[in-house]
């Protein structure tokens, strides 16, 4: 395992425990958790947390009979729960539930830059990257926040290189020009909640056909 | 909880349920749930604690903490109609003999978060239970520099060793 250096901030991995992170970051932080011990064992701790707010929470009574309600429900079959989508080579479990199992389409987006969208919606989206060697995604500023895991390759910027395994965080106020370093092609999954606006024209003109 | 995991005794585990469902459905409904649907989602929770009982690892989880995570899980998805994204699960060995020494470990990182959680001013607590209520977005709560997160530093560290220690076993 490759050291991990970029980890997932904790105001980002306390509120996914709480479950109130956008799906697009709650599946980029899934991932990263896959694949990085010590944001599990944070993530780990933050439910430790949220378990002691949930001791601390004021009872509320029950109604008649749901004890004994339950109780009885107990001998029934256990609810069916789909299998969950292994992790598959740079794949981890949770990306390859979004894929539903299936590889990566690819889409191309010019220079060799391809892109899978996973999914768009009102919460923001997250997509599959594909940037080969040395190649540059143009540069853009943001709405909002964007995370970025590096699952194959490497890219830098002017925040630092990231490596397999490492997380970037970048909030509006990052103008970035993210360049894929030599080696594998970089495979990134990207999650934004807002449209991410390109700084020359044609690429802005592009964004709504692309979606990026 | 373990004589509900390993012994499937419902005496147990009807005493898990006085305890956790009012718990329960209290927080539920503090997020806006009536309290039917409270309850409904409260008797999902405990059949789920229930029938996964294998899965729960006293050396890496509280019973608060692993059922708080059942009960955030169960949520969402309702809310979503589709479900969470959950990180893969660890493949433990399943003959592994319960690390006695990390459960122990483990109860007193939890009751020094507790001590620490105790003696927090008033609007901190209430800070802390919004967050993990699920009632504050990550801006907010990073925006909450006052949030004590650096009590929580040594629980990670624990945590971080023991996963550590278990993959080392099953190379």
């Amino acid at each position: 395992m490759t050291t991990i250096r970029h980890h997932i901030p904790d105001a980002l991995l306390a509120a996914y425990a709480a479950g109130n992170l956008p799906q697009p970051f709650a599946l980029v932080v899934a991932a990263h958790v896959s694949i990085c011990l010590d944001c599990r064992a944070a993530l780990e701790a933050h439910q430790a947390v949220g378990g002691l707010v949930l001791e601390g929470t004021a009872p509320e009574g029950l109604s008649d009979g749901m004890k004994s309600r339950v109780l009885d429900l107990l001998d029934g079959p256990a609810p069916a729960s789909a299998p969950r989508q292994p992790r598959s080579g740079i794949y981890p479990g949770p990306v390859m539930e979004a894929l539903k199992g299936r590889p990566p389409r690819w889409k191309p987006l010019g220079g060799g830059v391809r892109q899978d969208i996973l999914s768009a919606s009102d919460d923001g989206s997250v997509r599959l990257l594909y940037i080969p060697a040395g190649q540059a995604v143009p540069d853009h500023g943001h709405g909002g926040l964007e995370l970025t895991l590096v699952l194959q390759g490497s890219f830098s910027d002017e925040t630092g290189q990231y490596g397999v395994g490492d997380l970037e965080v970048a909030d509006e106020n990052l103008e970035h020009v993210p360049i894929a370093g030599a080696g594998p092609p970089c495979i990134c999954l990207a999650a934004t909640d807002a449209p991410l606006r390109f700084n020359s024209l044609i690429p802005r003109l592009l964004q709504p056909l692309f979606r990026i | 909880m373990l004589a509900v995991r390993d012994r499937r005794d419902r005496a147990a585990f009807a005493e898990l349920f006085d305890h956790f469902a009012p718990r329960l459905k209290g927080f539920i409904m503090r997020r806006g749930t009536g309290a039917g649907q409270a309850e409904e989602i409260v008797q999902e929770v405990m059949l789920t604690v229930w029938h996964k009982a294998d899965q729960f690892d006293p050396a890496r989880a509280q019973v608060s903490a692993w059922i708080y995570q059942i009960a955030r899980n169960r949520q969402i998805d309702i809310a979503r109609k589709e479900n969470r994204p959950l990180p893969e699960e660890l493949a433990e060995d399943p003959e592994a003999e319960p690390d006695a020494a990390q459960m122990l470990a483990l109860e007193q990182e939890a009751q020094h978060l507790k001590r620490a959680l105790a003696k927090l001013k008033h609007d901190q607590r209430e800070i802390i239970e919004q967050a993990y209520m699920g009632e504050l977005t990550h801006q907010e709560i990073s925006a909450r520099t006052g949030l004590p997160l650096g009590t929580i530093k040594s629980r990670i560290r624990l945590g971080l060793e023991r996963l550590r220690h278990d993959l080392k076993d099953m190379r």
